[in-house]
């Protein structure tokens, strides 16, 4: 009679030894990577001449970091998740009841945002507040508008665009060259220079109409470094790799943020602070963040919107029910490239200098990385991303007792990157569809339900 | 049977003169013409390879034939050449929907977003090209209304109303079927080309599937064109069969009622 094993009544045991074994071959392939990444290291001696430094301290700490990881993971970790999915099936019916944060997440969202700036200062005082206004605050939405606005074309269009960086130094060089030379004021310039990134958008959208993919990308990618290129070399117009600096600031409708008798501080009877000028550079991006958001949504029950979506899931069918996809694709450019050269314009009047460096191929990265992390089409989910990415980079600034750990050399934020694509690969693993990766419908009949990210498509052109 | 064939009449809604599409080396139609009356369902068949889906691409500007003339008269009086128009301004403008032999759904959009997707056209311009529709206008919000309207009568039709706030790539094989129809019909066609409507269907759905093309053509006066491989399906609801072989066209039928 054959021997039927029931996997359940597989003891402890058996499992702390196929953890062991795990770990141990974890530990070999780490031993193999890192061998000469980690342990060897290349170096110049006095006299110039290449030496190889042996480092086999580290790499037994990293290869034990890697034995103790993976042991963890096969030991505890599975079985608890296992556990806690079980457990967590039984338990589907109180979903209902802790919705009421999660039906109202974005109120709750912009309202803390509005009463972020006054909440700090109160517990940080005004210099102290500065760097949780200006490093977390408002960098942190220029990056959630900037991945908004790429959402439209990557996330809605399903067009995968790896230059978007082009349009952002569009805004920002048109704000910067035109403030300057023609002395116009931001309120002028921040639509114009979201016309001209569209404009742009559109140029650069043609030739690339017929592309799919990998291409598209490709292409799109090209069209980003050429616009970087142009900036470094006309020089008479950009000054080069020199930058742009002294770019005005922004007025509060005439009102400037300065010491001047009828500067915002005295016209008000305050103390004189720099703060203010944050703290309104703040809510105006806090503004153009929801004017984003507001046209997103906005579009998305639109015709326009829908078409968009439709073409990321499949173009020819779209073109069998007569939707033009070529001016579909191109407005999917223009309006992703206008919320781009906003951003860009308010960051070249925040900065109060651009210079090319600002608008490498990383930045196109970072941008893309957020969207996907986000969960393409998703605006809370790429607003969580942004403040996971960039909060995060900025508060490997603030980790100054890691020195103590590492010694006084280790500079934190020198290793975003690395962190960047480690977010990534358990992002892949743990969540493939990003944070958010249900859709929600546009329109519904009878009920709303989101749609499970297994029947969207990411876009193929 | 033979006194039908060729006499091009007056009501007919598609007029396929004289079509010939080459790939290269391979002429996949030659010299091909028939026509679709108004109001009737014309079934077009042929062995694999004929070039069946060869024509309905040409058609619907998917191809541009190599020589030949697609004209298409509307109700209206107005005519069309096809093959001179894009893709998508056959749909638009010469009122020619079409499905496809595997199926394309919006698989990541509920029923009735890909429905509302059909009806883009007429939304666009309700919604003054997006600008009106951005701010909020009334006028977009009734063609909204109507176009849900419209949505709801072709799912019931194509009873897929209990799953109009489904994603389409939940739904079984038949009724992606129907939805794709249905959808063809929310563009308001005055012709529907389908590409094999009954391939993959079990006995029951093709049922279903008969009795909606046969509405669809009672009901809202459209024409239908299909390819069909199973001949019961030819058979029971065809007013009229062309019959493509080797890329030409044998003797017009009409099948035994």
């Amino acid at each position: 009679m054959a021997t039927v094993t029931n996997p359940s009544t597989v003891s402890t045991g058996s499992l702390t030894g196929k953890a062991l074994r795990e770990a141990a071959f974890t530990a070999v392939m780490a031993f193999l990577m890192f061998i000469l990444f980690i342990g060897l290291k290349t170096d110049q001696n006095i006299r110039n001449e290449l030496i190889i430094v042996p480092r086999w301290g580290l790499l037994a700490i990293v290869v034990a970091i890697a034995f103790v990881g993976r042991f963890a993971m096969v030991a505890w970790l599975q079985p608890w998740r296992a556990a806690s999915k079980a457990s967590s099936s039984a338990a589907a019916d109180d979903e209902q009841e802790a919705g009421f944060f999660k039906r109202n997440f974005s109120k709750i969202a912009i309202l803390a945002l509005v009463l972020y700036p006054p909440i700090v200062l109160w517990i940080f005082g005004i210099q102290g507040s500065l760097k949780f206004i200006d490093n977390f605050g408002i960098q942190i939405l220029i990056y959630v508008m900037l991945a908004w606005g790429l959402n439209i074309v990557v996330g809605l269009a399903g067009l995968l665009d790896l230059g978007y960086v082009a349009f952002y130094a569009v805004g920002a060089y048109s704000y910067a060259l035109l403030s300057i030379n023609f002395g116009f004021s931001f309120w002028i310039l921040l639509p114009l220079a979201g016309i001209l990134s569209a404009f742009w958008g559109i140029i650069l959208g043609f030739p690339v109409l017929r592309l799919k993919g990998d291409y598209l990308a490709i292409v799109t990618l090209a069209f980003g470094e050429i616009i970087r290129l142009v900036l470094i070399n006309w020089q008479d117009v950009t000054k080069g790799t020199f930058g742009i600096s002294g770019i005005p600031k922004i007025t509060l409708f005439g009102i400037p943020f300065d010491a001047s008798p009828n500067g915002f501080a005295k016209i008000f009877h305050l103390p004189m602070s720099s703060a203010y000028y944050k703290i309104f550079l703040f809510y105006l991006i806090l503004a153009l963040c929801l004017l984003t958001a507001f046209v997103t949504i906005r579009l998305r029950r639109l015709p326009i919107g829908r078409a968009w979506e439709a073409l990321r899931e499949d173009e020819i069918a779209c073109r069998s029910l007569g939707i033009n996809t070529v001016t579909t694709k191109l407005t999917a450019f223009a309006i992703g490239a206008m919320f781009g050269g906003f951003a860009g314009s308010f960051f070249a009047a925040r900065q109060g200098f651009v210079s090319p460096e600002s608008f490498v191929f990383l930045e196109s990265a970072v941008i893309l990385s957020i969207v996907v992390l986000g969960g393409m089409g998703s605006l809370t989910g790429i607003a969580i991303a942004a403040i996971a990415m960039v909060g995060g980079t900025e508060l490997l600034r603030e980790m100054d007792f890691l020195k103590v750990v590492f010694g006084p050399d280790f500079t934190p934020e020198l290793y975003r990157m690395l962190i960047f694509g480690l977010a990534m690969i358990i992002m892949m693993l743990v969540r493939p569809r990003g944070f958010v990766g249900s859709r929600e419908p546009t329109a519904f009949l009878f009920e709303r339900k989101s749609v499970s990210g297994s029947f969207t498509k990411e876009g193929h052109g | 049977m033979s006194a039908m064939a060729n006499t091009m009449t007056n009501d007919a809604i598609l007029k396929v003169e004289h079509l010939s599409m080459r790939f290269g080396g391979l002429m996949a139609i030659n010299d091909l013409s028939f026509e679709v009356r108004r109001g009737e369902i014309t079934a077009l068949i042929g062995p694999n390879g004929a070039g069946k889906t060869t024509v309905f691409n040409c058609i619907t500007g998917f191809y541009k034939p190599t020589m030949g003339m697609i004209s298409m008269q509307q109700k209206s009086g107005k005519s069309f050449y096809l093959e001179r128009m894009a893709d998508f301004e056959v749909t638009r403008d010469a009122k020619v929907a079409r499905t496809f032999q595997n199926i394309r759904l919006f698989s990541g959009l509920t029923l009735l977003e890909n429905l509302l997707v059909a009806q883009h056209n007429a939304l666009m311009k309700a919604s003054g090209y997006t600008v009106l529709g951005l701010l909020g206008f009334k006028s977009y919000k009734d063609a909204s209304k109507e176009a849900t309207e419209k949505a709801r009568y072709w799912l019931e039709k194509a009873s897929l109303i209990d799953r109009a706030d489904d994603p389409a790539g939940d739904l079984p094989y038949g009724a992606q079927r129907r939805l794709e129809i249905a959808r063809a019909m929310c563009t308001g066609p005055e012709l529907l080309c389908l590409d094999e409507p009954a391939a993959g269907l079990n006995p029951r759905e093709s049922q279903e599937l008969n009795k909606l093309l046969r509405s669809i053509r009672a009901d809202n006066g459209t024409s239908l064109l299909l390819i069909e491989h199973d001949m019961s399906v030819v058979m029971e609801i065809s007013d009229h069969v062309v019959v493509l072989d080797m890329a030409r066209k044998s003797p017009m039928a009409t099948p035994p009622m």
